[in-house]
């Protein structure tokens, strides 16, 4: 990496070969946004603006020191290891150059939404996760309704601690994956102040059936269905023709939304009268899923989405995708072959006449 | 799952219908005495088949009954030898028809029916196109004989040729013979109508079957979709109506056709007019054979052809003189319609990943594709063109029976047994040659009275939906695609029977037929004259449609039945127009009044009655 190399960018200057310098979340992002999908803007601290913190002020060579010569086997120690370095990424100051450009970044997002302080989340975006077939432990932090500068800086190094959890640092010495070859990149992205969000899946996630894309639902921000802490609505769509094959409400007791007084995010109840609600309605049932669609055929295979309903947005341009991945599960299985041997139409007739349909 | 027992529902005889076995072939009656033959129906499941039957039978119609429990068992059995099934044996209570199809138990014998199978069955695949090509030749020259077959009144005297020609024979031999050979022509009839039958449903069901396996969740509907915008010919008599609705514009009697709903006067009407003559001869023209096309299904002698009640057409005619005046466009979306098609088949094959499950899906898709037509066109030959004939020619024979005091009214007829009005017609022609009065003037008028006084009670009963032991597996074709039996549907027929008070019920659920959501006002039309009464954008929930309801779905927003599945007129019909589809409710046209707001999800396959 040369001194060229930036240490902020735009999602939109990143695509699927951005991996290396601003990982695997917001390459993706990037990606997708060059695709044409609405996706909220937003900019990332690459991994060269994180090599470049973790230089300034030697706090990569005291982290080396640390790590040298531990036992991956002694979590004990391994967790205080991790708590020292946690402390001491969370409390170095960033470089004033640094310092500048991501405030400087933070300025234009906030200009670019009309907003002043913008309220973000701040996300790590690991070089290694996210990756086909490779879901790597730890770095799943996400910070929301971040505002304000001293904010956003505080939780891009809350990001880049979360790197050296005991958890992760112990899965990288089993792997034999060097430490100081880590890396990592911060997202930092308007919000959406979202009245719905979920996730959608372009592939049946119980069955491999490619032909529906399923769509999970709640009220307010995405984090309820994604850490499982309510049962979200349920949709299946069917992805050739875009109509809802199965719709089952849940009961949803909690959500989370904005606390304005705190400016934060925060668990909320539902009151009991929208619990059994529909929480996203029929035609954004069929935006959602006819964006999963352009999503999945941009990348070739089926994919993991997260998405948001923004409610300070009109209808038409309120519906956000946050986050898209290869699903993993059914796109590394081998597809089951249905035919068998002959391809014939009538040794496939015979043959299913003689088996018969069960009806018990 | 089982089911009650046959014997105990025949015995619930309902009070004042005694003896009402006699009304139908004894071979359909439960019984008591054969202990081997009871045992066999105890131990079988049956199903009643409502989708054919939604009615009890009148002895006479019967004959369709018969005809198609001889065909469709002859050729899965004997002449194609489906491995797995043998025919489907048929049995009656109080005038309602149900069936079950009979299983090869044997699993050697199944194996030894295969290369049969595969050669007959696979003889007619191959050669679908040319075969069907000699089955329209034979069926037109089947229809050519019935329409030319005369059913002569007797003569006090005979003609003076029947002496100079030296004939030999008189109009009564006659009139046996010719009773005989509309019957005869009927039974053959309906064995071209099973030749291709089943082995179309066979190549349409696993077609089905295999893509529901690739994609589990794929709605029936998708599938048929698949096959659809293929030009069949059920869709000819409406074509011929809107064609008519042109030519009226244009030759300036449109106004003429549309001033009034009686085709008598709307014919005198036209008639005054400079170019009257053109259209009224355009009109002929179309009745023959386009207008043989039955108000209702065509199984019974009660669903009237468009060339017995004028009125029907001119609506249909006038529905679209309307539209075209409006500016509307009144054809078919077909460019649309296969646009859909071919961008969904190749969606789908699309996401198949795998290369021999392709080329499955294209056989089986390919297959499909050349049964189509057939699937669909042998019900304008057969149920309609042939039906309407005969039903009116069975009018004649009425009508000699009333003259010589058999019957009070021709439509009497219909409550006699073929077989009765053979031994009656024999009465009346010995009576006739005679010169003397025929015995049955005096015991068939009171017997009919009777007769229609327990039809009357049948009316009133529900059959129900299944009665016996179901089975774990069912293999032929016909009991999966048209009946639709399977697990769920099972389950639902056992539920069926609680429903409770209709005006409670706020949803219904049928058979998802062809996909959308609309809202509007729902009109129930229980035949096709009543569907003059539709209103342009309401909901239409009717017991079944058949072609000749064509006209209605140009007015429609969407479309309720209470009997069919996927493949049934009203789901195919809407699919071609777009429209949303629910089929197979059960008892939609009991639930829902002409009035109501409803949603209908043609998607989800669920009723909402909104108020």
């Amino acid at each position: 990496m040369d001194s060229a190399t930036p240490m902020v960018c735009w999602f939109e200057e990143c695509d699927k070969n951005s991996v290396d310098l601003v990982g695997g979340k917001c390459s993706s992002l990037g990606e997708l946004i060059n695709a044409g999908v609405r996706v909220p803007p937003g900019f990332a601290l690459t991994t060269h603006g994180f090599k470049q913190f973790m230089r300034d002020a030697g706090v990569q060579s005291k982290v080396t020191e640390l790590l040298d010569g531990l036992d991956h086997e002694d979590m004990d120690k391994l967790e205080e290891v991790s708590r020292v370095i946690r402390e001491m990424i969370e409390s170095c100051p960033i470089s004033i150059e640094l310092e500048d450009l991501i405030a400087e970044s933070y300025r234009k997002l906030s200009v670019r939404s009309c907003i002043p302080a913008v309220p973000v989340a701040v996300r790590s975006s690991a070089t290694a996760e996210d990756l086909p077939g490779a879901s790597f432990a730890g770095q799943q932090d996400t910070y929301l309704w971040i505002r304000g500068i001293d904010d956003v800086m505080h939780y891009v190094r809350r990001c880049i601690s979360s790197l050296y959890t005991g958890r992760a640092i112990a899965y990288r010495m089993k792997m034999g994956f060097p430490h100081e070859l880590v890396a990592i990149s911060v997202g930092i992205q308007k919000m959406a102040n979202s009245f719905s969000a979920g996730v959608m899946f372009t592939v049946h996630p119980t069955n491999g059936d490619r032909s529906v894309i399923v769509i999970d639902s709640n009220y307010g921000f995405g984090e309820s269905v994604v850490s499982g802490e309510v049962t979200p609505d349920h949709f299946v769509v069917n992805k050739v023709a875009l109509d809802i094959l199965e719709r089952t409400i849940s009961t949803k007791e909690i959500c989370y939304t904005v606390d304005f007084k705190e400016q934060k995010s925060v668990a909320t109840e539902i009151p009991l009268e929208r619990q059994n609600v529909q929480s996203i309605i029929d035609d954004e049932v069929t935006e959602l899923a006819w964006m999963g669609k352009k999503i999945e055929q941009h990348y070739g295979r089926p994919m993991d989405i997260e998405w948001a309903i923004d409610k300070d947005l009109p209808t038409g341009g309120n519906i956000f995708i946050l986050q898209a991945r290869p699903e993993t599960i059914w796109s590394n299985k081998k597809p089951a072959q249905v035919s068998s041997g002959s391809t014939s139409a009538m040794d496939y007739i015979v043959s299913n006449l003689i088996a018969g349909k069960r009806v018990s | 799952m089982k089911f009650p027992v046959p014997h105990d529902v025949k015995a619930k005889t309902i009070p004042g219908t005694e003896g009402w076995e006699r009304m139908y072939p004894y071979q359909y009656q439960f019984v008591t005495d054969d202990p081997v033959r009871s045992q066999y129906e105890k131990e079988t499941f049956w199903f009643y088949d409502g989708l054919h039957y939604p009615e009890p039978l009148y002895p006479f119609d019967t004959i369709w009954d018969e005809a198609w429990f001889l065909a469709l068992s002859q050729f899965n059995n004997r002449i194609f030898q489906v491995p797995p099934v043998r025919g489907v044996d048929h049995r009656m209570i109080n005038g309602y028809v149900y069936i079950s199809p009979v299983p090869v138990k044997d699993g050697e014998e199944i194996g030894s029916r295969v290369p049969n199978f595969m050669e007959r069955a696979g003889y007619y695949y191959k050669n679908w196109d040319e075969l069907e090509a000699k089955w329209k030749i034979k069926m037109e020259a089947t229809i050519k004989e019935l329409e030319d077959l005369q059913i002569s009144p007797l003569p006090d005297l005979e003609d003076i040729s029947v002496v100079t020609e030296a004939l030999g024979e008189s109009k009564g031999y006659h009139l046996i013979k010719n009773y005989d050979d509309l019957i005869n022509l009927g039974i053959k009839c309906w064995q071209y109508h099973f030749e291709f039958l089943n082995l179309g449903y066979a190549a349409y069901v696993f077609f089905m079957d295999f893509t529901q396996k690739l994609f589990p969740s794929i709605p029936l509907q998708r599938i048929t979709q698949m096959i659809s915008g293929i030009d069949v010919i059920m869709y000819k008599p409406d074509d011929e109506l809107k064609e008519l609705a042109k030519k009226a514009i244009a030759l300036g009697v449109d106004k003429a056709v549309t001033g009034n709903r009686d085709w008598v006067a709307v014919k005198a009407a036209v008639e005054k007019l400079p170019k009257g003559a053109e259209w009224l001869a355009a009109f002929e023209k179309a009745r023959y054979p386009w207008f043989n096309i039955s108000t209702g299904t065509g199984w019974f002698h009660n669903d009237r052809s468009w060339n017995d009640t004028l009125d029907i057409p001119l609506s249909g005619i006038q529905t679209y003189i309307g539209k075209l005046n409006s500016g509307a466009s009144i054809d078919r979306p077909t460019e649309e319609v296969r646009a859909e098609r071919d961008r969904i088949t190749a969606e789908y094959r699309g996401l198949i990943t795998n290369e021999a499950d392709l080329k499955q899906f294209d056989e089986l898709l390919g297959c499909a594709k050349t049964v189509f037509p057939y699937v669909e066109n042998h019900l304008f030959y057969v149920e309609h063109w042939f039906h309407s004939v005969f039903w009116n020619k069975m009018r004649e024979v009425g009508t000699i029976m009333k003259d010589h005091g058999m019957i009070k009214d021709v439509e009497d007829i219909w409550y006699m047994r073929r077989d009765e009005i053979k031994q009656g017609l024999w009465d009346v022609v010995t009576a006739w040659a005679t010169g003397v009065t025929p015995r049955g003037s005096f015991t068939w008028p009171p017997e009919i009275e009777w007769r229609k006084g327990v039809m009357e009670k049948f009316r009133q009963w529900s059959p129900p939906p299944a009665i016996g032991i179901a089975p774990e597996v069912i293999q032929e074709p016909f009991t999966i695609v048209l009946w639709g039996v399977t697990n769920k549907s099972l389950a639902d027929w056992a539920s069926v029977q609680e429903v409770g008070d209709p005006d409670t019920i706020s949803e219904l659920k049928g058979f998802a037929g062809s996909p959308g959501i609309v809202e509007g006002r729902a009109r129930v039309c229980r035949s096709a004259q009543d569907i003059r009464d539709l209103e342009e954008g309401e909901i239409l929930v009717a017991p079944t449609t058949s072609p000749s309801w064509a006209p209605a779905f140009a007015k429609i927003k969407a479309c309720v039945t209470d009997v069919g599945g996927v493949m049934s007129h009203a789901a195919i019909v809407c699919r071609e127009y777009g429209l949303p589809a629910i089929v197979g409710t059960g008892h939609g046209t009991k639930v829902i009044k002409s009035g109501m707001m409803i949603k209908v999800d043609g998607s989800s396959g669920v009723i909402t009655i909104t108020r």
